[in-house]
């Protein structure tokens, strides 16, 4: 048995965009029309039309990006209604599945087909065939033969004759070396799949070579090609129910200790290690509290528990919000009752790629203990792992990644960004920027201009309401002019001035549209 | 004898457990040190501060502080800032400090003794910017943590009681005119103060933390002609 849903590419992405399924729309890849929905081939658009010809053809048609990960992803869904049906499920792709026909535990094969059209609409598949017949070839294009939501039953040994009268470009669907041959077949003056399951085989083979004889033997009905069933993905997600719920961070952080054991030795079972996971808390079967944590290297049973703990504390205090410190003890409390605790691993990598050393990893096992200790003290993003990354000023070329997550949207730092200021990093970085002021031989204050002239002689500076004084410039050098984002309402055109001060100790200031401010310190 | 304690090595292995993990907690029984020894030091510092587990260092420049903490991470060590605002992450690095082996704790707040506390217990060396007063019973209970820990306390500020303290004497850049150049090298001159043995002086230049000889300088400047630091 095949299940077919038609067009899959369209709809995966439709649904992904959250558009109607009756707008016109087309899958796109390299400019040229790759998978088109019934609307827009109603209205002209075909498969292999570039992108202009198909737009000229259908104004308002949905152009997407082809993407075979999402399409795969959400035909899993499917395959898992199948499977409930008749376990031993097979992918040929995304929007094609093969099935050993379930006919003798539904009576008949029609009403296994009928069963399955059934379940798979009621969960939103709208457009669904299902072609039943002896041979994998016969049953796929049965099904491309049946109605939306209908079926196409080929009975036992009849697949010759079905076939027999189909034109031959339904061989189109075969990739590039099906086209190929399909054009090949209409000059030799072969229409039908029948007119070549005719030919006799030796001489099918010498001129069309082994792709041609494969054909032909599915054309009679005579391929024994087989899929293999997978196996159906393991079930990593660990739960564990409070009853009667647990109101205290405390008695549910206890808890779960032993559900995260054996979440975590599941996965190793498998060979597995979890670098993301969803921690859910449920309280009255509503999920009151869903936040995904990214570790550095990978979860270990008590990173877990800590996790839970940071989340439903900072899910139950009103004051800690912000990163602002919190109460030592805190309340404890949670807003409501958790009956339940899931764990679900979003990021699953294969543990031999985070292999540990037997030398020198316990010291970091205790290193990680004893910054777990100060989080719980100071709040979980209040210890921060410093990285790097790309950009124009200090404060923007560095980045504190709270402890134990991942840095994500990091800058590259093999771009060049000219602009940035060479020499030396300044070892102090004032994040945000502190107020300064800088005047020239007569007092004034120094100005850039637009043309990136400065006004005058940097002579004196000092930092606004900080204990650095006025005190005269021996050296500067600058300016170093940037102009960022400026298509997003950035700061304006900015200019960077290095400026030694009486002390020989040099800072890095900076004049924006409204004003200087010190930046870093070469201190 | 080798083979005697080998052998009885073998037979204490709990076969209950991992063997890896019982493995992994006699390397790590082997590797504890006890206090005193010596902690890696940056081959410019290394004969003028060499840091020993269990002192503590003050300095007055955030440029010292990194210096000092650069010598331990590149040789493998952890290393922590507790209260370091302005922690300047690309010096850091260009210093040899390594990233993935460091610990930020940007804004203890009132906790800071606490945080300092827990970090000494696992890291080599932690840089502390001290609030403005410390007493000296605050001080003494760190300095007996650090005993028994065996790291490395470095406070830029000041601290009642330390092994030595590092100041910047005087300084200066190379590089910038007015107007034209850029920064290039920093030179500065480094006071260490002992107890009561007179101060020993070395000249320093950045980047790099290299010695120098000392250069009678136009370019470098008394740091006391101005009377104020940047908080």
């Amino acid at each position: 048995m095949v299940v077919w849903c038609p067009d899959w590419s369209v709809v995966a992405a439709l649904e992904e965009a959250d558009r109607s399924l009756r707008s016109p729309a087309a899958v796109l890849s390299a400019n040229v029309v790759e998978v088109c929905n019934g609307p827009a081939r109603a209205e002209g658009v075909r498969r292999g039309q570039r992108r202009r010809d198909a737009q000229a053809r259908c104004p308002d048609l949905l152009l997407l990006p082809a993407n075979p990960d999402r399409d795969a992803r959400s035909f899993e869904p499917v395959l898992a209604v199948v499977e409930d049906l008749r376990p031993g499920v097979a992918a040929l792709r995304p929007g094609l599945l093969a099935v050993r026909a379930p006919g003798s535990w539904y009576g008949s094969e029609t009403a296994a087909a009928a069963t399955t059209c059934q379940a798979l609409v009621e969960t939103g598949v709208w457009d669904v065939r299902v072609g039943i017949a002896d041979d994998l070839f016969t049953a796929e294009q049965a099904a491309r033969t049946a109605e939306v939501q209908s079926w196409t039953v080929v009975p036992d040994g009849g697949s010759p004759s079905f076939l027999r009268g189909l034109p031959v470009h339904v061989l189109q669907d075969d990739g590039p070396r099906g086209r190929e041959l399909v054009g090949l077949l209409q000059r030799l003056g072969l229409l039908t799949l029948g007119d070549l399951a005719d030919l006799p085989g030796d001489a099918v083979e010498q001129r069309l070579g082994a792709y041609g004889a494969t054909v032909r033997r599915r054309a009679r009905g005579e391929d024994p090609a087989l899929f293999a069933a997978r196996t159906p993905p393991p079930e990593l997600e660990a739960e564990v129910p409070f009853e009667p719920p647990l109101d205290s961070v405390e008695a549910i952080t206890f808890s779960v200790r032993t559900t995260a054991e054996r979440f975590v030795s599941r996965l190793a079972h498998h060979q597995l290690v979890a670098t993301g996971v969803r921690v859910e808390a449920e309280s009255d079967g509503v999920v009151c509290s869903s936040r995904t944590w990214l570790h550095p290297r990978h979860f270990g049973a008590r990173d877990l528990v800590d996790r839970v703990h940071w989340q439903l504390q900072s899910a139950g205090s009103t004051s800690g919000a912000g990163g602002s410190l919190r109460a030592r003890k805190g309340t404890g409390e949670v807003r409501a009752p958790i009956d339940r605790v899931r764990f679900v691993p979003e990021l699953v990598e294969p543990a031999a790629a985070h292999g540990e050393a037997l030398w020198g990893s316990a010291s970091d096992d205790l290193v990680e203990r004893g910054v777990a200790r100060v989080q719980g003290m100071v709040g979980f993003d209040a210890v921060r792992r410093p990285v790097l990354q790309g950009g124009r000023s200090p404060s923007a070329r560095q980045a504190l990644v709270p402890w134990g997550e991942r840095a994500v949207d990091l800058r590259p730092l093999d771009r060049p960004w000219p602009g940035r200021v060479p020499g030396p990093a300044p070892v102090r970085v004032f994040s945000p920027p502190r107020p300064a002021e800088v005047v020239d031989d007569a007092g004034r204050e120094v100005r850039v201009t637009d043309r990136g002239v400065v006004t005058g002689e940097l002579r004196h500076f000092r930092a606004v309401g900080q204990d650095l004084p006025w005190q005269p410039v021996t050296a500067w050098a600058g300016p170093w002019p940037t102009d960022e984002g400026w298509w997003s309402g950035g700061a304006g055109p900015t200019a960077r001035f290095q400026v030694v001060g009486a002390d020989g100790r040099a800072w890095l200031l900076v004049r924006a549209p409204d004003g200087w401010a010190l930046e870093a310190g070469y201190d | 004898m080798g083979t005697m304690s080998s052998a009885r090595s073998v037979a204490a292995l709990d076969p209950g457990r991992s063997v890896v993990e019982q493995l992994r907690e006699r390397v790590a029984a082997m590797e504890r040190r006890p206090a005193g020894e010596p902690v890696a030091t940056l081959p410019g510092l290394a004969d003028l501060v060499p840091l020993h587990a269990g002192s503590t260092y003050a300095v007055d420049s955030a440029s010292l502080a990194l210096a000092l903490a650069a010598g331990a991470s590149q040789a493998g060590e952890w290393v922590g800032f507790a209260g370091c605002t302005d922690f300047g992450v690309e010096a850091a690095a260009e210093l040899g400090i390594e990233l993935s082996r460091t610990v930020l704790v940007p804004d203890p707040g009132e906790h800071w003794l606490e945080v300092t506390a827990a970090l000494v217990d696992v890291l080599r060396v932690v840089v502390l910017r001290a609030p403005a007063s410390v007493d000296e019973r605050t001080a003494g209970i760190l300095d007996s943590r650090l005993r028994t820990r065996s790291s490395v306390l470095v406070v830029h500020g000041h601290w009642p009681r330390v092994t030595a303290r590092l100041s910047v004497e005087e300084s200066g850049w190379t590089g910038p005119t007015s107007g034209r150049g850029e920064l290039q090298e920093r030179r500065a001159r480094v006071v260490v103060h002992r107890g009561a043995r007179p101060p020993q002086r070395a000249d320093l230049a950045w980047p790099g933390v290299r010695r120098i000889e000392p250069l009678p300088g136009r370019q470098v400047r008394e740091i006391r002609a101005v009377d104020g630091r940047a908080g």
